[in-house]
């Protein structure tokens, strides 16, 4: 029968598509899959996964099984007199309630097993994060270190980091997929999740709660890195921001100052930082490696195309387009990459 | 070759063979055929009340709502097959997809289930008509009237944005001033009334209107998906109207529900929104399954196996689905023991949904398939069914679900659902019944393409979003960056979509060239020999449904029945004279809940304006409070209680009736015609009205306490605790009204006229007095409804409680005024029956009320 060939292709089809996605995930090096984890928490829910899916798995296919016998048996049994050998309600009841019911006490108890993934290992937390989700970037503090930086979180390998999350405006979610299951920022509530990266590496995430008009740029990168280097990571972005001493940064100071852009960000050239909070801290800019919230390398070109106008590259977000002449604009930029 | 004649055919020719006098039995059918049809022409169009003919538009308008929102599908699968794609900006493409589940959900699945239902409860009951005729109708304008509001918001460029459950914030005021939530709310609530309309059409009829014989368990099972799908309704819809309103309230009267910086809680609306979104998943699956387990006897010949365990199960899954909503907001940040009672209640309604399963391919096991297009599309949907299943499971598990919630894996899981488990029926339910409704088939040989379009497209489209999820892509995104490993996926599955719409395109002119062209073949009454007693009719069921209506002895009548008019002695006199008289009016027969034995005959409404006039004001009301004109609201309000209120007031037909009456004739065929109590369609109404105003009620009762626990200080400091005396007043006088309520319906039953008036006045006096206490207790109080979420819970709760009280004092007065003017007496008086009952309620309601809302401060 066509039929029954076109469905069993199908599913086998599927399934190895799904298997070689998975193999090929864990091969790329950019790819955020869950089934590549680099953390505790995301490896036992990887390996729940696969529990889950080769189960899952295997009721399809004794279903379409099932469906398919039942479908083409041969005629000459089905001239059996009914009520015969086949009780319906047994199998009903063995195939509908009895499997079922044995796989699910079994699932239910591995999703139990698995559920330390929510809890705080332990030992207390190396490392405090807090994570406050604006409409269309991730403000992050280090509340013990005190400074404010924006779309990167430094990590030290093989620790745990207790991660604090709030919504400044709408409900945001926090999903590295890599590292952790996704937890939502609410504003007026506070959630915590346990992050802890097993190697070192870069680990993207992105916002998974719709939040806007571009939740699709919401971007962020986690950065796991030996604990000396993130200590010096630590030490410098501690320090104030450096005072421009080459003329071109200095003029780009006074553009910064006349194009008002201290309205929405703010720079820490003191013990406090200094302006808005709209927008990202930009006390240690230069230092980071992305701008636009994970959307663009930070580069002297992206980032003049992003000052001159945001809205063709991420069309929505909060920063008007700022026009200026190009040596103004070299000038700012100048004054911007000084900020290391 | 002479055509074989219907079921219905075939009693009416040995009824004629059999009678003393056929010419007078052919001049009361004739008679009674012309009572039941439409006025012709324009007006005819617009009055009718007739369900077939409203269904053809309804299932039309769901079709065509339909097909946009799957031209909003391909738009944004046009814009994913490549990575950081520019065909459409962020801006529309999250009016798309917001556009795309609001319909898909609300605008077609939901109410294709109803108009499937429409069509087929009074033929498969053995009904003449639906209970409530004119409902049928105004539900038909209603939800025609909000679809085209809800769509005239991408006319006009002010599409909602923010998702098809519409969070907050996000949703809020602050952060979406534009109409496009407006439009979604209002448009969207108007569509909610008609789905709840349709439980009362259901309900009744499946409890009161089946044929004689047609014991519970002789019911189709599709009778008792739909009788599950009724009561969902109910249980669903309100919430979510209750929702909307206060979101509503929120946006535009400064109430502070969802507000944190004002004791509010944005969580609450995930609540409110998935104790409704949730069972609405199994309200639009459950009558699927209806569908499907009618479809399995006819082609494979055989009854279906398991009928009382897919019966329990279709039980179970709508007694479950409300103990699931919590599985939808894991990653909300609530305590983990919690989330555990929802795993295990979401995994567990995996069980009856394996019965059903097991129970089909058990049927096809014992029988001999006939591979037609209905059949094909049920094989379909078992296959893949399970795979959302399966995925339902996993999600189920909350650590799993940490990681799939919210990106494309769930985006997959649903589709898998909702598409095999409702939209496959669909097409396998329009493929069988199209001869039914509309007296043309289909093309089989097109009917294989578009399955195999569909199905195929449907594989390709959503089986490479599991992986997307797993590869960390999160839902709702207008682009993605390259070289993540989703190009591939995303690519595969904008070409499945092209090859889904294809199918359905096809299906189309199928549709076209066959029905609308009138090119298909004429089918027999009952094509596919099936069992059951939709196929007894003629085909299209002409507008009095039976004329003799059928006795049932078995669960497939036309299979095991010889005859359908074999029954005993009283039963047959009752059928035959039914079919000589009344000839006048509309009438059908009203059964017992268990034993559909026959206890009565009511008259059925006839052609009507006034559903329209009342959809259009009724549009009106939320069409104006969308640029929030509330003088024309008002006024629209004031008009509708008008326009319904001419509506109900007794046609010339029924007040003929009553003088009959007063002469002493109460009964027709043996059996009475005025009916009362749990005899009356009417009397069912009321209950099913106050069982959806207390559902309202709770849902109000569960925001207050919420609101209580999430912010810890109650009422806040700044706020006194309700002060005691006057509300302790007015609920003694609205207690003091249940009595005299009682009393004046005792006094009707026992034909004085003067006692009934004398209650009714004196418990409409009280209740007045009392809603006018409150009123001032509600005034003196020293917040509003904008202070804080305290002050809008507390006035929510006592502005539904005083709403209730004035709904009762119009239906009073309606009621005093009738009965002043004679239309009552000791046969007839379920008006009076009725008002007693809805003033039983307010008095409880009062009383939960005012427990809430004057003690819970002195307890917590």
């Amino acid at each position: 029968m066509p039929a029954l060939r076109a469905v069993t292709f199908l599913l086998h089809a599927a399934t190895f598509l799904m298997v070689a996605g998975a193999v090929s995930a864990c091969a790329g090096a950019r790819v955020p899959s869950t089934l590549d984890p680099h953390g505790p928490s995301a490896e036992r829910i990887a390996e729940l996964a696969w529990i889950l899916f080769v189960t899952g798995a295997a009721v399809e296919l004794l279903v379409a099984g099932a469906l398919l016998v039942a479908l083409f048996r041969r005629c000459r049994e089905r001239a059996a007199p009914a009520g015969g050998r086949f009780s319906p309600v047994f199998w009903v009841v063995a195939g509908g309630v009895a499997m079922p019911a044995v796989m699910l006490v079994v699932l239910m108890g591995l999703s139990l097993r698995a559920m330390p993934v929510l809890y705080p290992p332990e030992r207390p937390a190396d490392v405090r994060v807090e994570v406050i989700g604006h409409q269309f970037w991730w403000e992050i503090v280090y509340p013990d270190y005190q400074f404010t930086t924006a779309n990167e979180i430094h990590v030290p390998v093989g620790r745990p980091v207790a991660v604090k999350l709030m919504g400044a405006d709408v409900i945001h979610s926090f999903w590295v997929p890599q590292l952790q299951g996704k937890l939502d920022l609410i504003p007026g509530k506070i959630n915590t999740i346990w992050l802890q990266a097993d190697r070192p590496g870069v680990y993207r995430g992105q916002c998974a709660e719709f939040c806007g008009i571009q939740h699709a740029l919401m971007i962020l990168y986690v950065i796991a890195e030996p604990p000396d280097a993130f200590q010096a990571w630590v030490a410098a972005q501690q320090q104030p921001a450096q005072v421009p001493q080459e003329p071109l940064a200095q003029r780009g100071a006074q553009v910064f100052a006349r194009e008002g852009c201290i309205t929405c960000h703010s720079i820490r050239y003191g013990p406090q930082p200094v302006g808005g909070t709209i927008g990202p801290d930009l006390t240690h800019l230069a230092s980071r490696r992305t701008i636009g919230a994970g959307l663009l390398e930070n580069t002297r070109g992206n980032l003049g195309g992003w000052i001159i106008n945001s809205q063709a590259l991420k069309p929505g977000n909060k920063m008007p387009p700022v026009p200026m002449d190009g040596e103004s604009l070299q000038a700012l930029l100048a004054y911007l990459e000084s900020l290391k | 070759m002479q055509r074989p004649l219907s079921a219905l055919a075939e009693t009416e020719q040995r009824a004629l063979a059999e009678s003393e006098d056929p010419d007078a039995a052919r001049a009361a059918a004739a008679e009674i055929r012309r009572t039941w049809h439409d006025p012709p022409g324009l007006w005819g169009w617009l009055v009718t009340v007739q369900n077939v003919p409203i269904v053809h538009r309804f299932m039309f308008t769901v079709f065509a709502f339909f097909l946009l929102g799957g031209v909003a599908a391909l738009l944004m699968r046009t814009q994913l097959a490549r990575p950081a794609n520019t065909i459409i900006g962020p801006a529309l493409y999250n009016q798309l997809f917001t556009v795309h589940g609001s319909v898909m959900v609300l605008l077609f699945a939901t109410p294709m289930m109803e108009a499937f239902g429409e069509f087929l409860l009074p033929v498969m009951l053995g009904a003449r008509e639906l209970p409530f005729p004119r409902m049928t109708a105004l539900l038909y304008w209603i939800y025609l009237f909000g679809g085209l509001m809800f769509f005239s918001s991408v006319l006009i460029g002010q599409a909602p944005d923010v998702g098809w459950f519409a969070y907050l914030p996000l949703s809020g005021a602050q952060y979406s001033p534009g109409l496009g939530v407006d439009f979604w709310l209002l448009g969207l609530d108007v569509a909610q009334i008609a789905a709840l309309g349709d439980a009362f059409e259901f309900l009744v009829a499946i409890l009161k209107f089946r044929a004689p014989g047609m014991t519970l368990d002789r019911m189709p099972l599709y009778l008792w998906a739909m009788l599950a799908m009724a009561v969902m309704l109910i249980l669903g819809f309100t919430p979510l109207i209750m929702a909307t309103l206060l979101l509503q309230a929120d946006r535009h009267f400064g109430t502070q529900f969802f507000n944190p910086a004002r004791g509010g809680d944005p969580v609450l609306w995930q609540h409110l929104f998935w104790i409704f979104g949730h069972p609405d998943v199994y309200i639009m699956f459950l009558p699927a399954t209806g569908i499907v387990s009618m479809i399995i006897p006819t082609f494979t010949r055989r009854p279906i196996a398991g009928y009382t365990l897919i019966a329990l199960a279709i039980v179970a899954t709508a007694f479950l689905s409300f103990g699931l909503w919590v599985h939808h907001m894991f990653a909300v940040g609530i305590a983990p023991l919690a989330l555990l009672f929802f795993t295990g209640a979401s995994m567990a309604i995996a069980i009856p949904s394996g019965i059903q399963i097991f129970a089909w391919i058990a049927s096809i096991w014992r029988g001999r398939p006939i591979y037609r297009t209905p059949l094909l599309f049920v094989i379909g949907m078992i296959v893949t069914f399970v795979i959302g299943g399966i995925s339902g499971v996993m999600v189920a598990s909350v650590p799993f679900d940490l990681q799939a919630t919210d990106s494309f894996f769930l985006v997959a899981h649903f589709h898998y659902v909702l598409i095999p488990g409702v939209l496959f029926p669909t097409f396998a339910g329009l493929y069988y019944w199209m001869p039914k409704i509309t007296g043309r088939m289909l093309s089989e040989r097109l009917g294989a393409c578009v399955f195999w379009l569909i199905f195929v497209g449907f594989n390709l489209t959503f089986f490479p979003m599991h992986l997307l999820g797993l590869l960390g892509m999160p839902r709702r995104i207008y682009t993605y960056q390259p070289d993540l490993g989703w190009d591939l996926p995303n690519l595969v599955a904008t070409g499945g979509a092209y090859l889904l719409a294809a199918g359905v395109a096809l299906f189309i002119c199928d549709w076209f060239w066959n029905v609308l062209l009138k090119r298909g073949r004429v089918p027999e009454d009952n094509p596919w020999q099936a069992g059951t007693l939709d196929w007894a009719t003629p085909t299209p069921p002409p507008d009095e449904g039976y004329l003799y209506l059928p006795i049932v002895r078995s669960r497939e009548p036309l299979w095991d029945q010889a005859r359908l008019d074999e029954g005993d002695e009283r039963t047959v006199r009752i059928i035959r004279g039914l079919a000589r008289f009344p000839t006048r009016w509309r009438a059908t027969l009203v059964t017992s809940v268990v034993d559909a034995e026959p206890e009565g005959i009511v008259r059925l409404a006839g052609p009507s304006f006034w559903p329209l006039v009342v959809a259009i004001l009724i549009t009106v009301i939320f069409g104006a409070e969308l640029f929030s004109a509330h003088a024309l609201a008002i006024l629209a309000m004031v008009l509708t209680i008008a326009a319904t209120i001419c509506w109900l007031w007794p046609p010339r037909e029924e007040r003929e009736l009553l003088l009959a009456g007063k002469r002493g004739q109460t009964t027709l065929h043996g059996l009475p015609v005025y009916l009362t109590g749990s005899r009356a369609p009417g009397w069912w109404g009321m209950l099913i009205t106050i069982a959806v105003l207390a559902v309202g009620s709770a849902c109000l009762i569960f925001s207050y306490y919420y609101l209580l626990v999430s912010s810890g200080a109650w009422p806040p400091p700044s706020i006194d605790r309700p002060a005691l005396p006057l509300a302790t007043l007015a609920m003694v006088l609205l207690f003091a009204t249940a009595p005299l309520a009682r009393w004046a319906e005792v006094g009707i039953r026992q034909g004085r006229r003067g006692v009934a008036a004398a209650g009714l006045g004196a418990s409409f006096a009280l209740s007045a007095v009392s809603g006018a206490l409150l009123l001032v207790d509600l005034a003196r109080a020293g917040f509003t409804h904008q202070t804080n979420a305290y002050g809008s819970a507390f006035f929510a709760l006592a502005g539904f409680q005083c709403l209730l009280l004035a709904g009762g004092l119009i239906v009073s007065a309606v009621v005093q005024v009738q009965t002043w003017l004679g239309y009552f007496n000791r046969f007839r008086y379920l008006a009076i029956q009725n008002a007693a009952l809805y003033q039983y309620f307010v008095v409880a309601n009062g009383l939960v009320t005012a427990a809430v809302l004057y003690l819970t401060p002195y307890v917590f």
